[in-house]
């Protein structure tokens, strides 16, 4: 009988992942440490402040708004855009030339830029040369997403839906496509309905696929930056002012290195917490199981 | 190293949670653990706990800073005997 011989050689092939990730993120994130508890005015001048900053961004009121705007969008985008990633997959060809062309018209969003894709929201909504703009306007609906906070949340998200859906969307296709014949073939034996082969085969066997989905959605959509800035450059007033953009606003545009560092790593210690929460849950789920 | 703005207190940081990594790794090797269940409502191993103690650490802290004008090494003590708790019992 064969056994497992084990090869510790086998690590110095994750070495070059090892430093390049030192590099990207391990190195810049230490420094964001370090800068965290001093004051800097340039670089060579810098006071040890301890943990002033982390004090004054814990208790400062605009961030707090824009940490629950955040946590408001994700979660709203998570409710659309995984529901209707599902949906899309499920109704997409499975064969032949027409899933093919499918696929291509369904990942044409995630290959558009960031800024890109705002810019063609901006000028998207917009009521005098925007198609979606002019249209509200026909059918008799104010909309204004530069003055109405409303108006501009509900384009942000639809932008964000239009933009993501497809990658859940594709993520679910691929895992469906994995799923065995015999498996619907069981089904038909059974004389299973359509909800019943979705409730217990299909949703089931993606939930792989899914936890990647929620993971790089929630990730993703708690980061989010270039977009609203594009579209709404965080207004009308703050309305669509997310994290990222208060970060930048502090980092680059006040250059308060001290507080924007301390900033960052509250906000880096948030995301890993929800990222751990939803791996941890949805990994016992499947446990207990 | 200069551009990195280093302080003694962020250096020390720095090396704790390198000797803990590889304080860790060392036990590993010597005596690989198996998945367990402790007071949390979870299996873990050892990494796991430590992981769920570090980032749990650093919300108390978070915590004091905001909601205290203690003394954050009161915050570290309190830390240190939870993450031995965690690591014990967890």
């Amino acid at each position: 009988m064969q056994t497992k011989v084990e090869n510790n050689k086998a690590w110095f092939l994750v070495l070059p992942v090892f430093i390049i990730v030192a590099f990207s993120a391990i190195i810049p994130l230490m420094t964001v440490v370090n800068y965290s508890v001093q004051d800097i005015f340039d670089q060579n001048t810098s006071y040890f402040v301890g943990v002033e900053w982390f004090k004054q961004v814990m208790l400062d009121s605009r961030l707090h708004d824009a940490l629950i705007r955040q946590f408001i969008f994700s979660f709203t985008i998570l409710l659309i855009e995984i529901p209707l990633g599902i949906g899309v997959a499920l109704m997409m060809p499975t064969k032949g030339r027409s899933a093919s062309l499918c696929l291509i018209l369904v990942a044409l969003p995630l290959l558009i830029p960031w800024n890109v894709v705002g810019t063609i929201w901006q000028i998207f909504g917009r009521e005098d040369i925007g198609l979606f703009g002019a249209f509200m306007s026909f059918i008799g609906v104010d909309y204004n997403y530069a003055s109405n906070p409303i108006d501009a949340w509900s384009t942000v998200v639809l932008m964000d839906v239009w933009h993501w859906t497809p990658l859940v969307a594709l993520l679910c296709y691929s895992g469906l496509r994995a799923i065995p014949e015999m498996y619907y073939q069981a089904a038909r034996i059974d004389r299973a309905s359509r909800w019943a082969v979705f409730r217990y085969i299909q949703l089931p066997k993606l939930t792989s696929v899914l936890i990647i989905g929620v993971l790089l959605r929630f990730m993703d959509s708690f980061m989010i930056y270039t977009e609203p800035f594009v579209l709404t450059g965080g207004g009308p007033g703050s309305s669509t002012t997310f994290l990222s953009q208060a970060l930048v606003q502090q980092a680059i545009g006040q250059f308060d290195l001290g507080p924007a560092a301390a900033f960052s790593l509250v906000y880096f210690l948030i995301i890993l917490l929800v990222c751990w929460v939803f791996y941890t849950t949805i990994m016992n789920n499947q446990k207990d199981k | 190293m200069a551009w990195m703005s280093w302080t003694l207190p962020t250096a020390l940081f720095f090396i704790g949670i390198g000797v803990i990594l590889i304080g860790m790794t060392a036990w590993q090797i010597a005596s690989p653990c198996v998945e367990r269940r402790g007071f949390l409502p979870l299996d873990t191993t050892r990494g796991d706990r430590l992981f769920i103690g570090l980032l749990s650490s650093a919300f108390i802290h978070l915590a004091f800073i905001a909601l205290t004008d203690v003394n954050i090494a009161v915050a570290t003590a309190l830390c240190v005997i939870w993450m031995i708790i965690l690591m014990r019992w967890g």
